[in-house]
């Protein structure tokens, strides 16, 4: 259910490499329950915003708060609070399956009882309650790809933000994944996608586009179409971004 | 040309390449297409003598890729998936260094890549490691092509790039292909296949199909329909309950519902539907994407395994 409270509101996010301008004014609020798109070129500045916003970087100023968490003074609050999983990062590969979830379940600071009964119910969910003790290095790279992805999200996160997460994954794990992301958005978790595939711009329910360290659209998919008289998405991204 | 004749290469027990055949012919466009861990590095590193075949053989113009090793990396350009040039010398070295382990010099073949080396030539004396991914691959294209290639094996070259940038890079492709050179390149990403001349499709070390894009669409062997409605993720559950159904996939805000030929029409599809309560949509025919075409070859390859 998307509601109009938000989860992460940005004023005027500002963040500064040098000279060099790589997040020029953002201004933009994500909503609790919302699937929202993240894109933009290459060095548009989307990896500097998503890093500030995971509190990982300290913006040069703005007013931004994550899950209600000041991104300036309380990053370790906001760490708490949200899931990340990307193409490059994900799980350790040496570790098993299992090994990997007690891992992550104890940077998160779950309880042991809380730990095990998520990790019984969310194998048996994606059917791999067989294959706790296989090394992550010997698994497929779709199902790594699921795995990770409910992993960052075992502690119940408010937020979960994956950075390019179907990248080089066959079509229908593809689709399979954005099941799994639809399953937590019913959940109440609020999921924050970058994406290089267009039509998973349209399975989000707003998607905003960068350029040159500015957000130059945002908007629901359809509403989008409609102003750049455009028959999809990457057709309007083309028209942006180009 | 490159002929392909039966490549086999296993690690451990998984089968990288199994016994795959191929034929790329002189001055096309062909393009490998297929997720990670399909085996499509594995087929590159053997053509660029980065790796050794388990067993069968592989020409490059005519040269063995195992005798001939030396005279076939003459005659290549390769740009590996991963970023493989100099990150402490700057654009302009990593050039030079290139044209001069080939024995030849930047002017001599600046005809070449002049258009795409100009994009970067004003950060020429930047060092590469610092460079944008956009102007890497610029750049490692740059020096791939600077001896003068007749055969160009380009890996995953667009993964992780917008949008806009792999266009550009594909428009980069074809006037390299007007000017005659011989390309091999793989792409994770279905949408860029109809740019190319001819087209394999490979999952798990094995070629699925090999064929012009536009003839691999249209013959798409089952029924395709577009269905549209307003609560797309219900409808595409609903679906995957219809009788015979072979698979349904959201394409963007669409579904596309696959049915064995001559099972459905748009009529019997609605009905099924309204018996479920969903009434406010549309079925229509659809011609396949490659992506269809890759679904339907993958769950056909599951369904005889």
């Amino acid at each position: 259910m998307i509601t109009k409270e938000p989860v992460i509101t940005v004023k005027n996010m500002v963040k500064k490499f040098g000279h060099f301008v790589a997040n020029d004014n953002l201004n933009f609020e994500v909503y609790k329950g919302e699937i929202f798109g993240f894109l933009g070129a290459n060095g548009a500045g989307k990896t500097t915003a998503i890093r500030i916003l995971c509190g990982l970087s300290t913006p040069t100023s703005g007013e931004m708060k994550v899950a209600g968490f000041d991104v300036f003074r309380q990053t370790e609050k906001i760490k708490q609070n949200i899931g990340y999983m990307s193409q490059k990062f994900s799980l350790y590969e040496d570790l098993t399956i299992y090994q990997n979830i007690r891992f992550y379940g104890g940077v998160y600071g779950m309880k042991v009882a809380e730990r095990k009964a998520r990790t019984t119910e969310m194998l048996d969910r994606l059917g791999l309650t067989d294959y706790e003790n296989r090394k992550i290095g010997d698994l497929p790279l779709g199902w790594k790809q699921k795995l990770a992805f409910s992993i960052a999200i075992l502690h119940q996160p408010k937020i979960v933000f994956l950075d390019e997460p179907t990248g080089g994954v066959d079509p229908i794990t593809r689709r399979q994944f954005w099941n799994l992301i639809y399953e937590a958005v019913e959940k109440g978790i609020t999921v924050f996608v970058t994406t290089h595939y267009m039509d998973e711009a349209e399975y989000c329910d707003r998607v905003s586009i960068m350029a040159d360290g500015r957000i130059v659209a945002l908007d629901t998919p359809e509403k989008l179409k409609e102003q750049y008289n455009a028959s999809n998405m990457d057709e309007v991204f083309l028209k942006i971004a180009r | 040309m490159i002929v392909v004749n039966e490549l086999h290469k296993t690690y451990g027990e998984t089968v990288a390449l199994g016994k795959v055949s191929l034929t790329v012919k002189e001055g096309e466009l062909f393009g490998l297409i297929g997720p990670d861990g399909a085996g499509k590095t594995s087929l590159m590193r053997i053509l660029m003598s980065l790796l050794l075949p388990d067993g069968g053989t592989a020409t490059m113009n005519g040269l063995d890729i195992v005798r001939d090793y030396k005279k076939v990396r003459l005659i290549t350009g390769y740009m590996p998936g991963k970023f493989s040039l100099y990150p402490d010398l700057t654009v302009e070295e990593n050039l030079q260094f290139f044209a001069t382990v080939f024995g030849t010099t930047i002017q001599e073949n600046y005809h070449l890549i002049k258009e795409i080396y100009q994009q970067i030539e004003p950060y020429k004396t930047r060092r590469a490691g610092k460079l944008s991914g956009g102007m890497k691959q610029k750049l490692a294209l740059s020096c791939a092509l600077i001896h003068k290639p007749e055969i160009l094996i380009l890996d995953e070259p667009t993964t992780g790039v917008d949008a806009v940038s792999r266009k550009e890079f594909w428009e980069m492709l074809k006037r390299l292909k007007a000017m005659g050179i011989t390309i091999l390149v793989s792409t994770p990403y279905m949408d860029e296949a109809t740019i190319c001349d001819r087209i394999a499709l490979i999952q798990d070390g094995h070629l699925m199909s090999v064929e012009t894009p536009l003839a691999m669409m249209q013959a798409f062997a089952e029924d395709l329909w577009a269905v549209r409605s307003k609560k797309i993720y219900h409808t595409s559950k609903l679906l995957g309950q219809l009788p015979s159904m072979i698979s349904v996939n959201s394409f963007g805000q669409v579904l596309h519902l696959v049915t064995p030929k001559g099972k459905h029409t748009p009529q019997s599809i609605k009905e099924f539907l309204s018996l479920h309560d969903e009434s406010e949509l549309t079925v229509e025919p659809a011609l396949a994407t490659i992506e269809d075409v890759f679904i339907l070859l993958m769950n056909n390859r599951k369904a005889k395994s």
